[in-house]
């Protein structure tokens, strides 16, 4: 690990303000994946922001009838809150799916939308990776990839995004609320705050230099069942191959995101005008246009398997 | 959260935080206060060094063990302000004020925590390496469940929750051990769980 400075600052747009005049500077959280990185190489700040005292822990109810989660609420609390669990299951199914017992207690919500890939060939530094080093190629594209991107991959990258929580905030359609260094708020909507990669696949969000997340906003409830089901290597403590996040109402309308598939969190609205025809009507649609590898092109059959599963639990 | 953490920056003493080897393999020192097994430290570190080097290398509590330095083996697990985390992949400076507590902390050889003599009972590990983590992460766990958290195999979230054999492996599941005394550590959680259940409500 390379050496960095440290700092705590009181307010928000004071740690805004920190990262923004400082070369080479990062926000630190849970710190559950930075430091991985750090560790590797892979991520080199010369300083950090400890964003961990700011009193962004908290989750309040909005005006609108939804919820405000503070960025620093921990994933175990978030999947433990009443609200969340009554309200919001498909949320707490997600966070719950994700890591284990001690990654959860300290990882955060805006941590987590900003975990980087688990691609194997961005976390080894022996390998060309355009996302760790840009230019230097993608060792995936010919290489091991059963776990990497079927759609929305582009011919420099096709690493996914490796989150759960974020595939049901996409699907409960989430707000990012954000503070920059002069202090101005912004919200963006999840579906705009995560990139495809394209040709700037080291870009994952949306986010501007300095930005930093004070919150998610989640709608008022959707009602109707909600279901995250995650496939995976493991029974636990394992990333997903292909997760559907689903909200299904009682007529069998409803809405579907996919994670493990693509380099964001996968929701093609359109698609779910299929969803009372069944499982591969709405896989169909949702994945036209899929290029999968020879080693992940199991992933759409399991997509629409895991979805078909999804329903099927939905209506019991 | 950090305990006291709100306060002002304890960035970097000028003079002695030699902010000018950010960036490079020379340290950078900084300094942070926190309470270890009911003891309060007092430290000046490499601001890279994480919790589990603190306690081990500084402080000389080499309980907690370094196995993967990545998070993914549980071996490291420490219970800070009541909550277990991975010491490896947290920095000691982030713990201004933390309460923490180590396989030390929780009991001694001649005062065992029920866990301890639990794991002793039921044949918990083999070669030990995991245990202080495995330990300190079953009682956690339990307290988790006595807390209403739920998990990844909780059929219902909202009803009161249960300590089975089915949760019990879930959340261990940051716990690996490579002797392969799974079985062993659910029977010695399972008692720790019983021996609580017939005490009573706290």
């Amino acid at each position: 690990m390379k050496s960095f400075t440290y700092e705590r600052p009181g307010t928000p747009a004071e740690a805004a303000a920190a990262v923004s005049r400082t070369p080479n500077a990062k926000f630190i959280a849970g710190g559950t994946n930075l430091l991985d990185l750090m560790k590797l190489q892979i991520e080199t700040p010369t300083h950090l922001v400890d964003v961990n005292g700011l009193g962004l822990d908290t989750i309040e109810p909005t005006p609108e009838g939804g919820l405000r989660v503070g960025a620093l609420v921990r994933n175990t609390d978030l999947a433990a809150d009443a609200r969340v669990r009554r309200d919001y299951a498909v949320l707490s199914r997600a966070l719950l799916a994700g890591a284990s017992g001690q990654l959860r207690n300290k990882a955060t919500t805006a941590g987590n939308l900003l975990q980087r890939t688990r691609c194997p060939y961005f976390y080894d530094t022996a390998q060309a990776c355009n996302k760790r080093q840009p230019g230097s190629g993608c060792s995936a594209l010919d290489g091991v990839s059963r776990q990497l991107a079927v759609i929305g991959a582009s011919e420099t990258c096709i690493a996914t995004h490796p989150g759960d929580m974020a595939v049901a905030m996409r699907v409960l359609d989430a707000t990012v609320e954000t503070i920059d260094a002069k202090g101005t708020a912004r919200a963006i909507p999840i579906a705009a705050f995560h990139r495809l990669a394209g040709d700037r696949p080291e870009v994952d969000t949306t986010l501007k230099p300095g930005e930093l997340i004070t919150a998610v906003t989640l709608p008022k409830p959707l009602g109707g069942a909600h279901i995250y089901r995650k496939v995976r290597d493991r029974a636990s403590y394992a990333y997903a191959l292909v997760s559907v996040a689903a909200v299904v109402q009682a007529d069998g309308s409803g809405r579907v995101a996919f994670g493990g598939v693509a380099h964001k969190p996968w929701r093609v609205e359109a698609a779910e005008a299929e969803m009372t025809r069944g499982a591969k009507a709405v896989t169909a649609r949702a994945f036209d246009g899929a290029k999968p590898t020879r080693d992940n092109a199991y992933k759409l059959k399991l997509a629409e398997r895991t979805l078909g599963a999804a329903l099927t639990e939905a209506r019991a | 959260m950090a305990g006291t953490a709100a306060c002002a920056a304890m960035t970097a003493m000028p003079g002695t935080s030699r902010a000018e080897n950010a960036g490079t393999d020379q340290p950078v020192l900084a300094r942070v206060s926190f309470t270890m097994n009911g003891q309060r430290r007092d430290l000046e570190l490499d601001t890279r060094t994480s919790l589990l080097d603190a306690a081990r290398e500084h402080l000389h509590l080499t309980g907690s063990k370094k196995g993967c330095d990545h998070g993914q083996c549980g071996a490291c697990t420490m219970i800070v302000d009541g909550r277990r985390i991975n010491a490896c992949l947290t920095l000691a400076v982030m713990h201004q004020g933390a309460e923490i507590t180590t396989i030390e902390g929780l009991g001694q050889p001649e005062n065992l925590h029920p866990m301890q003599a639990a794991f002793i009972k039921h044949d918990g590990y083999q070669c030990g390496y995991c245990t202080p983590g495995q330990i300190c992460s079953g009682v956690a766990v339990l307290a988790e469940i006595k807390a209403g958290i739920p998990s990844h195999v909780t059929a219902d979230l909202n009803a009161p929750m249960q300590v089975t054999d089915a949760e019990i492996r879930e959340r261990m599941s940051g716990n690996i051990c490579r002797c392969g005394a799974y079985s062993n550590i659910v029977e010695a959680m399972t008692e720790v769980a019983g021996n609580l259940t017939t005490r009573g409500p706290a």
